[in-house]
């Protein structure tokens, strides 16, 4: 064997034991009880409802989702506008700080900021896909540029420069950069549903409803209108029809808002500013202390405490259903019609939002950090395992290779299980940021505190613990991106 | 960013052009029961408005009661149905705004702390001390009925906040949740609106084999119509006083029943006093 890989088996394996004992002594410290009488009896007016969609609201689901598609088709054109830009400037570090901050910043967090600035308005929902998905594209696209060849344009008489890199670096990155921004153009459709919860008027809005109120004919028809627009959007989004949708999302929902330059100044020069410090002439700096002292106990101690622990909860749970359910995609194990079913499940699976998947949890299984747990697990586990099962069909086996079982453990897994850690490690950021925002559902992660600032009105707290939260994503994703470093692991950016 | 802000000023003329003729009035309301019931409710009291005012008004639904404020503050609505607590809030945010009218039943109002049957307790007349130690959950975190005044009497009671005294703490985000999950056992106890109680419990919604009420609160000041200061600029001089007069003047027995309310009478800023003074005392707002 090779000598030099020893180290990073190594390494793998104790990364993997250390993922396994944190989820394990998190689950320890995890509120995961079931309060309700009778989920199945929920569950079953659920599966009726599923039988039985009702239609009969056309006109609110058509509106609704046209409003979906506008929100996401506004949010990714201006992203990837201003995600390109930042990309051209992405070596410097500043930039790089930039990004990784507003990226760590939930869409649902910015919605909640941009509502007090602009009220419940197309403009709102617009910045507040647009903001993180730039950071996140600003991200993608500078490694793209920087992974290309680097011959062609050192080949150059004048290799630095604009029309260098239009004319070298970019046809380089461009098929892959297209890639990823068709993938993030679903993201952003999923986005723009939760957004609904808060009440923009997209599919979410009517499904928090239907949901809320248990109408699950109405709530099946929703969930099945979701379905279509993203799993047909391979036959629909076409290079070629996007101007035309922009400027349709435009005309059909136009970027306006309800401001006043006296609310917006108001907002950020008096209701930001940490309660103890506004209006006062001289600086109090016990009276600060103590306001710090007091939210840092009180909030965001406990807050960032649930997050951590329901977030490894939800990355070992992601691990092991990823392993369990990758070989349903994968030609070593199933036929094509078999694999087909199986791989819709996981479609499926991977289309419905965590948030939504929590919520109707939530509603099965009462109050407690399990409803989080599964959602996040079952999301990011489908992801995993489609990718994963496509990753481990191209394999090439001998012929006379065992099978079942024994082909799992011993032929595929372990050939697989370094791009399982890279996939995992990438989701591990995503389940970090998603945790948090799980709170406004009630569990008490910080959105729980970041919800209950704003229904309060004191929106310097809210600010500052949005802050922690990112803060924390951006942890994890150096964190997250050491290891693969470490690790050698890279898969490429359309897997994230 | 300053092409995004002309391009906002172009579309933000041309669709005030466009209305500019007919400027409409609009309404929304804390959303504290099921979503039905509220546009029911305020699908009447839109068609009435319009009728006596003489302008076009709407109704504009919101998901939370802070969107509800915010909406207020952010003129997108100039008139609001609030809970005391939100009614207080968005009157801090929006100065020369005032309280118009509230419901006959507003002036004592009281919540209702209700219990699952397998809790084992029964009704009394002195705040129950026996809810300790078990799980409880409130309506939304910004509902008067649904948390401030029970958190209120909890508070006081106990000596400790609602975290110290129970074994899990909710939010249920509405009334009608809340007597669904306390009656479906998520919850073993809740603090609920008692108008909205009686009214489901009327409509045949509550199994009283279920749950049932325990406690009453001391009754307070609750819902109000509250509208902003600056609604005569707008549609005219005298355009606050006739708001307030087509809403005192609201006999409809079909409107009043899906509030439900007997009547609506006056109200002032200073009626709610009390109401910002508790918001005070347990925390949820600062003191000046």
């Amino acid at each position: 064997m090779n000598v030099k890989t020893r180290p990073h088996n190594n390494t793998r394996l104790k990364l993997s034991l250390w993922l396994a004992l944190t989820g394990f002594i998190a689950l320890l410290f995890a509120d995961i009880d079931i309060h309700r009488a009778s989920p199945s009896q929920e569950l079953l007016r659920m599966g009726q409802g599923l039988m039985a969609p009702n239609f009969w609201s056309y006109r609110e689901i058509a509106s609704s989702a046209f409003n979906t598609l506008a929100f996401a088709l506004q949010g990714m054109a201006l992203a990837s506008a201003a995600g390109f830009v930042l990309a051209l400037l992405y070596r410097h570090p500043l930039v790089r700080g930039f990004c990784a901050f507003i990226r760590a910043i939930h869409e649902l967090f910015w919605a909640l900021i941009f509502i007090q600035l602009f009220g419940l308005s197309p403009l709102t929902g617009l910045l507040a896909i647009a903001i993180p998905y730039a950071g996140t594209l600003a991200k993608i696209y500078g490694e793209l540029f920087e992974e290309t060849e680097a011959a062609p344009r050192n080949n150059l008489l004048q290799s630095a420069g604009l029309s260098a890199f239009f004319y070298t670096t970019l046809p380089l990155a461009w098929r892959p950069l297209l890639q990823y921004t068709s993938y993030r153009f679903e993201c952003a459709i999923r986005s723009s549903i939760v957004l609904g919860f808060v009440g923009l008027p997209t599919l979410g809005y009517h499904l928090e409803t239907a949901l809320g109120n248990g109408q699950y004919n109405d709530a099946a028809a929703l969930l099945y209108v979701l379905l279509a627009i993203v799993l047909s959007l391979r036959w629909w989004l076409k290079k070629a029809l996007l101007p035309g949708y922009l400027i349709a999302a435009l005309i059909y929902l136009p970027p306006t808002a309800h401001f006043s330059w006296a609310n917006i100044a108001r907002f950020l020069s008096e209701d930001i500013i940490p309660a103890p410090l506004r209006n006062k002439t001289n600086t109090d700096y016990v009276a600060v202390f103590d306001w710090l002292a007091m939210l840092w106990q009180q909030q965001i101690l406990p807050g960032v405490t649930s997050t951590l622990i329901l977030s490894q909860i939800a990355l070992l749970l992601t691990a092991i259903l990823s392993l369990a359910w990758f070989p349903l995609n994968s030609r070593q194990f199933f036929s094509p019609l078999k694999r087909s079913l199986g791989d819709g499940f996981l479609i499926i699976a991977r289309t419905l939002p965590e948030y939504l998947l929590a919520f109707i949890g939530l509603l099965l299984l009462g109050p407690s950090m399990l409803p989080a747990i599964l959602a996040l697990g079952i999301h990011n586990g489908a992801i995993i395992a489609h990718l994963l099962g496509r990753y481990s069909g191209e394999l090439v086996l001998r012929e006379d290779a065992c099978t079942g079982i024994n082909r799992y453990s011993y032929e595929i897994l372990p050939r697989v299980y370094r791009q399982f850690l890279a996939f995992l490690l990438y989701r591990w950021e995503v389940i970090m940021r998603e945790t948090a925002i799980l709170g406004m559902l009630g569990i008490g992660t910080l959105g729980f505190y970041i919800d209950s600032a704003f229904e309060e009105f004191r929106f310097d707290r809210a600010m500052l613990l949005i802050l922690c939260a990112a803060i924390l994503n951006i942890i994890a994703d150096i964190l997250a991106r050491t290891l693969r470093q470490r690790l050698h692991l890279r898969p490429s950016p359309e897997t994230l | 960013m300053r092409l995004l802000t002309v391009l906002t000023a172009l579309l933000v003329s041309s669709s005030i052009s466009l209305s500019a003729l007919a400027e409409t009035f609009s309404f929304t309301a804390i959303p504290d029961q099921d979503e039905s019931r509220l546009q029911e409710r305020f699908g009447k009291v839109a068609a009435y408005l319009e009728k006596e005012l003489g302008v076009k008004v709407k109704y504009v639904p919101v998901k939370s009661y802070a969107a509800a404020v915010t909406a207020f503050r952010n003129n997108q609505v100039q008139l609001a149905w609030f809970g005391g607590l939100s009614g207080v809030q968005a009157r801090e945010l929006v100065s020369g705004s005032e309280a118009i009218a509230q419901g006959y039943e507003d002036q004592f109002f009281v919540t209702y702390l209700i219990a699952n049957k397998r809790s084992g307790l029964s009704k009394s007349n002195d705040f129950p001390a026996d809810i300790a130690n078990k799980t409880f959950t409130f309506g939304a975190k910004g509902s008067t009925s649904g948390r401030l005044m029970p958190e209120f009497y909890i508070r006081e009671h106990f000596k400790k906040s609602p975290e110290q005294v129970f074994t899990r703490v909710g939010f249920s985000d509405d009334h009608s949740r809340t007597i669904a999950l306390v009656q479906s056992g998520a919850y073993e106890l809740g603090a609920v609106n008692y108008k909205v109680w009686e009214d489901e419990l009327a409509a045949g919604i509550i199994d009283p084999s279920q749950v049932s009420v325990i406690w009453q609160t001391p009754s307070y000041p609750d819902y109000q119509w509250s509208i902003r200061g600056d609604v005569d600029a707008r549609w005219g001089a005298g355009f606050k006083a006739k708001v307030k007069q087509t809403l005192l003047n609201i006999s409809d027995a079909e409107i009043l029943a899906a509030f439900p309310r007997q009547s609506f009478v006056e109200a002032t800023n200073d009626d709610y006093q009390p109401i910002k003074d508790t918001a005070i005392a347990i925390g949820l707002m600062d003191a000046e």
